[in-house]
């Protein structure tokens, strides 16, 4: 095992472990700050699969601006009292009992499937490389992006105006 | 060499059982909105582990039109949310009943 395959190791466990605890916090911004480790892990695992960009772009989008939007809502809501009601067994038990299930047949399908034993190769596409890609190939997905960015704002704009006049009311 | 293919489909499977506990077993719905973002990103990482098994740039491709998708929802689905907590006073989905 090269050094490599002892970092996706090392950072697949820490991306696991990460998700697992901020899935199971009762403290949103907790929640919210451990996901946010996990991202860091997630971007360190696209720079050793060789996409470099696409790392700077998780750490930039996902974990600066998407976090930090739910961190603001998070605060800016001020929540009086515990209002969720913390895993009840009846709840949770038929949810992960159905996970592992799933898992198992994962893991099966993907130990049966041929293609998968295959150890990938270290291979970079560097920023140029995958920008000539993305606008020579799918340069019409990238306008309908733009779209739908302009659809979101102008959404977000209109909920967020309405309940701020109702307020002044 | 790094690891065998069905290694990171694996890490990329976990991840996203845990986005979907996230979603389904949590009453609040911010909490749901994160189940969907960890989902997100756990098929980010099979797409990108994918390219690099086949090398071919469709898959880093698709992440960021995934990355793209992942901020539209977020941010209306926030708006909705913080929206809906000033109609009804709570996060518990439950609470939602006015079309009952």
């Amino acid at each position: 095992m090269t050094l490599y395959a002892y970092f996706f190791y090392l950072i697949s466990a820490v991306v696991i472990a990460a998700t697992a605890i901020a899935v199971t916090r009762r403290n949103m911004v907790h929640a919210v700050v451990y996901l946010i480790v996990s991202y860091f892990g997630t971007a360190v695992l696209f720079y050793l699969f060789g996409a470099p960009l696409l790392a700077a772009l998780e750490i930039i989008i996902y974990a600066g601006a998407i976090m930090v939007l739910f961190l603001f809502v998070v605060m800016m809501i001020r929540v009086e009292a515990p209002e969720e009601v913390m895993f009840p067994l009846r709840q949770w038990l038929p949810a992960a009992v159905f996970g592992l299930v799933y898992l198992v047949a994962a893991v099966v399908i993907i130990l049966q499937t041929p293609g998968t034993e295959a150890p990938l190769k270290m291979l970079t596409a560097s920023p140029r490389q995958f920008a000539l890609y993305v606008f020579e190939h799918h340069w019409f997905s990238i306008e309908v992006i733009s779209i739908l960015l302009l659809l979101a704002l102008i959404g977000a704009l209109h909920l967020g105006k309405g309940s701020a006049k109702r307020e002044q009311q | 060499m790094i690891v065998p293919f069905g290694h990171v489909l694996l890490v990329a499977g976990i991840v996203f059982v845990l986005g979907v506990f996230c979603a389904v077993v949590r009453r609040n719905l911010i909490m749901i909105v994160l189940g969907i973002e960890i989902m997100l990103n756990a098929v980010s990482i099979a797409f990108v582990g994918a390219a690099l098994r086949w090398h071919d740039l469709d898959g880093q491709t698709f992440v960021l039109f995934i990355l793209a998708v992942a901020a539209t929802e977020v941010s209306v689905g926030l708006a909705i949310i913080v929206y809906a907590f000033r109609r009804t006073g709570s996060f518990d989905p439950s609470n939602f009943n006015l079309l009952r």
